[in-house]
């Protein structure tokens, strides 16, 4: 059992290190050197692991274990370019670190102190000038509140969550503030719920409030993070746990509950690994349990492990689950906050709005009310993904632009593409088309054109990206993952989709568009639940801002982005062929035909579309129409 | 609770807090529609018929479980909301099996009543795939075609919640969800009990029994057949629903005219053999009282809670009372003195049974129910399945006159009826026990056991029997038994006699009952209104004690000789086998 003086005390052992990894320019000259390695899911799943294991090796042979330290942090955010590796002093970051470039990295680098020019992680300017990545905007131009420790601290090592004040906003919640206090620094900093719906999370603890000590009450997270290319959940758990724990207990404490649980998906082995690494230590040093830093007050969390089913992220539907039932949202009302899990009162948020706490408790409301717009505050994390350079997580304050976030953090989009749209809110979001790209990310303007916050999922669409398509695969992401409870959204989206897959085999007519409107509307006033009601906005938004390329698609029976197969043909253009025989080599059906150095002709009734022909043309004489 | 005041469509009611708008809309005399809501146990707003309007809230809500708050406003029957439902039919009908002319529910679905209230005139508005479902006629009670299902989970809720077994549940999801069983095990491989509560929940054909109907017409064209029907006690205030009739319309009489008009070549009723089982139940449970045999003793009469201790409690078998259960002692009587007395080989008689339940299909093909070598009951019909064979035969049966039953099979008591309400054969057990224990006749007002009666889920009382201290306990619905078999193995309860019932209220409300549409059901407690009629009979006959029945004490002097005799046992009781959880024997 760690008292609060214990926490300052390891906070000031362990300040030295910490704090060059976080202010590498003005930090005291360090002793020793620290070798940062993503072990993030994307990072690990490229071998990251490995990469340590090789520099372990060579930094035990040169008997160096004293001086220089490897750390393993969660997720630095730039996936696309993992395994990163970070080297202190200097802040050097290295890209697509592989086991055999270790080598020269410690030679060169670590032992001489010269960087390895050829493997530093480097931007590319629009300029076309190339720039160390601690000069890019992506690195600068983030505001790192959620994931403020993420990639720099080891998420296994709680002294390094202390280090950086972990567990001190818990203890000042409970030495120097009642549990009013708390839910009104929340309700002051005007944090909203990061999950989707943007509820206003102080609000939702005070809901919760009343009887304390009367009544059974629990504080539950939500980490069964579901939405495609969303993984800002998985990073921070990754990443920062203690942040989430610390979070949690501090609104155990707000609304008078002693039991948490955080309902995090099973397909997140590290998250898993790291929250169960993290809950055994907050446990043994007392930060969780009985008499908290001797206040009386106790808590504890245990973690309920998802099965894949997107449905759980509703909040009714998780805490079903949690009860042992079938994942199946319940009406509301009852809400959680007067009936939540075993029926009892409940707070259920979401990792990344945990993540904020602490740091408001500590810093003050009007800190973090600092940031943000009128009504959206603090920051954002997006994944940020599709056709873009920079694929990773991103953090900005609430009301950058979406072509901030696109053009200037996320690099723009790749080969010259033009930039069509930004699916943000996952299959419950919309399609922003580029006509809004300086419309301001906060709540209330996404929702306004068609889109929402979502959990932070930013899909970047370029003129390649057919729009039918996306809608296609957005809905036929919903259709299954409907728990197939309430009849709008079992059948009525069903419905939807197998309209959706008319218009995009060629067999549609214009008075589907009608129906598809009919039944959007439907189905969002009819459904049972937020993924039901929200499931039809990813038509509609496409619908409203990119309606020619449903009409040429029903009408012209074309699809403008080349991507609806049923309504592609591919043809060889007789000036461009040569007759090289090339296409018809690897044409897997026999389609096309043609004597050696005369052009060769594709029988679009064989043609299975699969596009091998166009790829091995080495003359371009190959087209899709 | 404190009132409040809701406007439901410019009407003001005054509801208790807690109401629901569906509740309030009811008051105020609108029907909100409804299909997945079943008060008290599936209250879970899925199919979304009942949306309405709540002035100030953010989205439509159901109202079958949207709580009313002081001052609501709410709209219920907006053109706009009309047409929502409607959609939400069509939607249903596009994935539904739209058979309707032939389905055993037609004219009596909730699902086409309200197609037809919302004038849905396009059942094929919304096209698309539907799912192909293998029916499942694994089980001999229980038939089930998910391709009508319409996914309300009814069925579900009735048998987790009334039944405490859960046996189905939905799998899969999204528009492949349908239900079905744990690893989709056919039917008859679980440990589902065939009490039916499943098919009276459903509001469409999705479920329905295992027709018989069939057979017993081909016995009854058999010239070579001597075919004899009983009817049990709750068929009597059931059967009139199935012709229009209000709920627990009594109709003893029409009955025995209906089933003679059919060609039954004699007409009994299974009122004589519930004489018959308390006569040798109390029998029983005076030996073991006496004689310190396994107490306390159960009751034996319901096949659905039978099944249900053999799976569940077969720890607790040796407390069941080892009578067959009156459909069972009657078959067994037609087919062994009756068969002897006429001269008829048990081989030519036909016997069928019309039960209140579906588990009896399942009790006639059970092991040891064969008295005379041939199955004691060769056929049992719910009481929806006669409604059907009378009304296919154009039989008048809302004008027909009150005819008997045939002797002496017919003979009953009031003792006898009253079996087919939750406690009583408990009371019918009682009045006969008391009075030969204590010698001593019981006056009218002693005659009626009121403790017992009620459709109160667990209801206990304790008599002082003579010298004896009696502690009886009356469950109904195997949830309620599960809790009084659960305080009997801990010891908690130390009861002399246990009835249990597999259905909650008892037999009126049993599986095999005219389906009446949860609309009235919601509203009205079925249980009760039927269990009156039963009631009404027992006050009203002569003799209400079954010892005093003449064809009780006849068929002892003629054939069995003493209550309990070898030969009463060879007849009239059973054995009962240990089961496991979803599989069938130990």
């Amino acid at each position: 059992m760690k008292t609060l003086q214990d926490l300052k005390d390891i906070k000031a052992a362990k300040g030295g290190q910490i704090d060059i990894r976080f202010n590498p320019d003005t930090a005291e000259a360090a002793v020793k050197t620290y070798v940062l390695v993503c072990g993030g899911t994307g990072c690990q799943s490229n071998h990251s692991v490995e990469v340590m294991e090789e520099l372990k090796k060579l930094i035990d042979a040169a008997g160096k274990k004293d001086d220089i330290q490897i750390i393993q942090t969660g997720c630095q955010g730039l996936c696309a370019k993992g395994p990163i590796m970070v080297v202190h002093p200097g802040n050097v970051f290295y890209q697509e670190v592989k086991p055999d470039m270790v080598e020269k990295i410690f030679n060169e680098h670590i032992l001489r102190g010269v960087p390895v020019e050829e493997y530093l992680m480097m931007e590319e300017l629009p300029s076309g000038e190339k720039i160390h990545y601690v000069d890019s905007p992506f690195y600068k131009d983030q505001l790192r509140m959620a994931l403020r420790n993420c990639g720099k601290i080891d998420p296994e090592d709680i002294d390094e969550y202390i280090a950086r004040d972990g567990y001190l906003a818990l203890a000042k919640a409970l030495k120097e503030m009642t549990p009013d206090d708390v839910i009104k620094e929340v309700v002051d900093s005007g944090l909203r719920g990061r999950g989707g719906g943007g509820f206003p999370t102080g609000k939702k603890w005070m809901f919760a409030s009343a009887n304390r000590g009367e009544v059974q009450k629990f504080v539950a997270c939500n980490a069964d993070e579901g939405d495609p290319g969303a993984f800002m959940d998985r990073s921070i758990l990754e990443g920062d746990p203690h942040s989430v724990l610390e979070a949690m207990a501090i609104a155990g404490y707000a609304i008078g509950a002693n039991q948490g649980y955080i309902y995090v998906r099973a397909e997140y082995p590290i998250a898993v690994d790291r929250l169960k690494i993290a809950l055994d230590q907050a446990r043994d040093y007392g930060v969780l349990g009985k008499n908290i830093f001797g206040s009386g007050f106790d808590f504890d969390v245990d973690l309920r492990l998802g099965a894949g089913a997107f449905v759980c992220g509703e909040e009714t539907a998780l805490m079903t689950s949690i009860e042992g039932n079938r994942g199946e949202p319940r009406p509301r009302p009852p809400f959680p906050a007067v009936k939540g899990l075993f029926a009892q009162p409940t707070v259920l948020n979401n990792v990344e709005t945990y993540a904020n706490i602490p740091q408001i408790i500590l810093n003050g409301a009007s800190w973090f009310n600092q940031y943000g717009t009128e009504t959206s505050k603090g920051t954002k994390v997006f994944a940020l993904g599709g056709k873009v350079n920079n694929t990773g997580l991103v953090e900005v304050p609430m009301g950058a632009t979406l072509r901030q976030v696109v053009e200037e953090i996320g690099g723009g989009v790749p080969n010259g593409k033009k930039f069509k749209a930004a699916q943000t809110g996952g299959p419950s979001g919309g399609c922003i088309p580029a006509k809004s790209y300086d419309v301001p990310i906060d709540y209330e303007s996404l929702k306004a054109i068609g889109s929402m916050m979502g959990s932070g999922g930013m899909i970047v669409l370029d003129e390649d990206n057919c729009m039918v398509d996306i809608a296609k695969f957005y809905l036929g992401f919903t259709v299954s993952e409907s728990c197939g409870k309430c009849t709008p959204c079992r059948i009525g989206t069903k419905r939807m989709l197998e309209i959706l897959e008319k218009i995009s085999a060629g067999r549609g007519e214009i008075e589907d568009l009608d129906k598809l409107d009919e039944l959007a509307h439907y189905i969002q006033a009819n459904a049972l639940c937020g993924l039901g009601q929200t499931a039809p906005n990813p038509i509609l938004s496409t619908i409203e801002h990119f309606r020619d390329e449903y009409e040429a698609h029903i009408i012209e029976k074309r699809c403008p982005a080349g991507v609806c197969k049923a309504l592609l043909n591919y043809v060889i253009d007789p000036e461009k062929c040569k007759g090289c025989t090339k296409c018809a080599r690897n044409c897997p059906v026999g389609a096309i035909s043609g004597a050696v150095k005369q052009p060769h002709v594709i029988d679009p009734a064989k043609c299975i579309k699969c596009g091998a022909c166009m790829e091995n043309c080495a003359f371009g004489a190959i087209s899709r129409k | 609770m404190a009132d409040i005041k809701v406007t439901v469509d410019n009407i003001t009611v005054t509801v208790p807090e807690g109401s629901t708008l569906l509740d309030a809309a009811h008051k105020a005399g609108i029907d909100i529609p409804t299909l997945c809501y079943l008060r008290d146990i599936n209250e879970i707003g899925a199919c979304r018929i009942c949306v309405c309007e709540v002035v100030g809230a953010r989205a439509l809500v159901a109202a079958c479980v949207y709580p009313c708050t002081d001052g609501m406003v709410a709209y219920t029957n907006t053109e706009k909301i009309k047409d929502y439902r409607r959609k939400t039919l069509q939607l249903i009908l596009s994935d539904h099996d739209q058979d309707c002319l032939g389905c055993v529910r037609s004219t009596d679905c909730e699902l086409q009543a309200l197609c037809k209230r919302y004038g849905v005139e396009k059942t094929d508005y919304y096209e698309g795939v539907k799912n192909d479902f293998a029916i499942d006629a694994s089980s001999a009670s229980i038939v089930r075609d998910n391709n009508k299902c319409i996914l309300c989970r009814r069925c579900t809720a009735a048998c987790e919640k009334y039944q405490s077994i859960g046996v189905i549940g939905a799998n899969d999801r999204g528009f492949a969800t349908h239900i079905g069983s744990a690893f989709e095990l056919p039917l008859a491989e679980t440990s589902c009990v065939n009490c039916g509560q499943c098919i009276v929940a459903c509001p469409v054909g999705a479920l329905h029994e295992q027709d018989a109907t069939a057979a017993v017409k081909a016995a009854l064209a058999d010239p070579s057949k001597t075919v004899v029907v009983q009817a049990a006690p709750s068929v009597r205030v059931g059967l009139g629903e199935c012709f229009g009739m209000p709920i627990g319309a009594e109709v003893e009489g029409k009955m025995a005219a209906g089933m003679r008009r059919l060609g039954f070549d004699a007409v009994f009723d299974t009122n004589f053999s519930a004489d018959l089982t308390i006569v040798e139940e109390a029998n029983e449970l005076i030996e073991r009282v006496t004689k310190g045999g396994v107490l306390p003793m159960i009751t034996s009469c319901s096949p659905g809670w039978i099944k249900f201790i053999e799976h569940y409690y077969p720890e607790l078998l040796p407390n069941v009372s080892s009578c067959k259960s009156p459909q069972q002692m009657f078959g067994g009587v037609v087919k062994t003195f009756w068969a002897e007395k006429k001269g008829i080989d048990p081989k030519d008689i036909v016997s069928v049974s019309i039960m209140p339940c579906t588990a009896k299909k399942f009790e006639c093909g059970r092991d040891d129910q064969s008295a005379a070598g041939v199955p004691d009951v060769d056929y049992a019909l719910t009481t929806r399945e006669l409604g059907r064979l009378i009304n296919e035969a154009g039989i008048d049966f809302v004008n027909l006159p009150d005819e008997p039953y045939d002797d002496p099979l017919g003979e009953s008591t009031g003792a006898a009826v009253i079996f087919g309400a939750t406690g009583g054969v408990m009371e019918a057990a009682l009045r006969t026990a008391v009075e030969w224990i204590t010698g001593q006749q019981l006056g009218k007002d002693l005659l009626e056991f009121q403790d017992v009666r009620g459709v109160e889920g667990v209801k206990e009382a304790s008599y002082k029997v003579g010298d004896l201290e009696v502690s009886v306990a009356v469950a109904s619905g195997l949830a309620n038994a599960r809790k009084v078999l659960e305080m009997v193995k801990s010891g908690e309860k130390n009861y002399t006699f246990i009835e249990i019932m597999a259905c909650p209220g008892g037999c009126v409300n049993g599986g095999g009952q005219p389906h009446v549409p949860a609309k009235i059901k919601n509203f009205i407690d079925v249980r009760e209104v039927r269990a009156k009629g039963l009631y009404d009979l027992d006050e009203a006959r002569p003799l209400r004690r079954s010892h005093e029945n003449p064809s009780i004490k006849a068929i002892y002097d003629e054939y069995f000789g003493s209550y309990g005799s070898h030969k009463a046992h060879e007849v009239l009781h059973t054995t009962y086998v240990a089961r496991k959880v979803n599989a069938d024997h130990e």
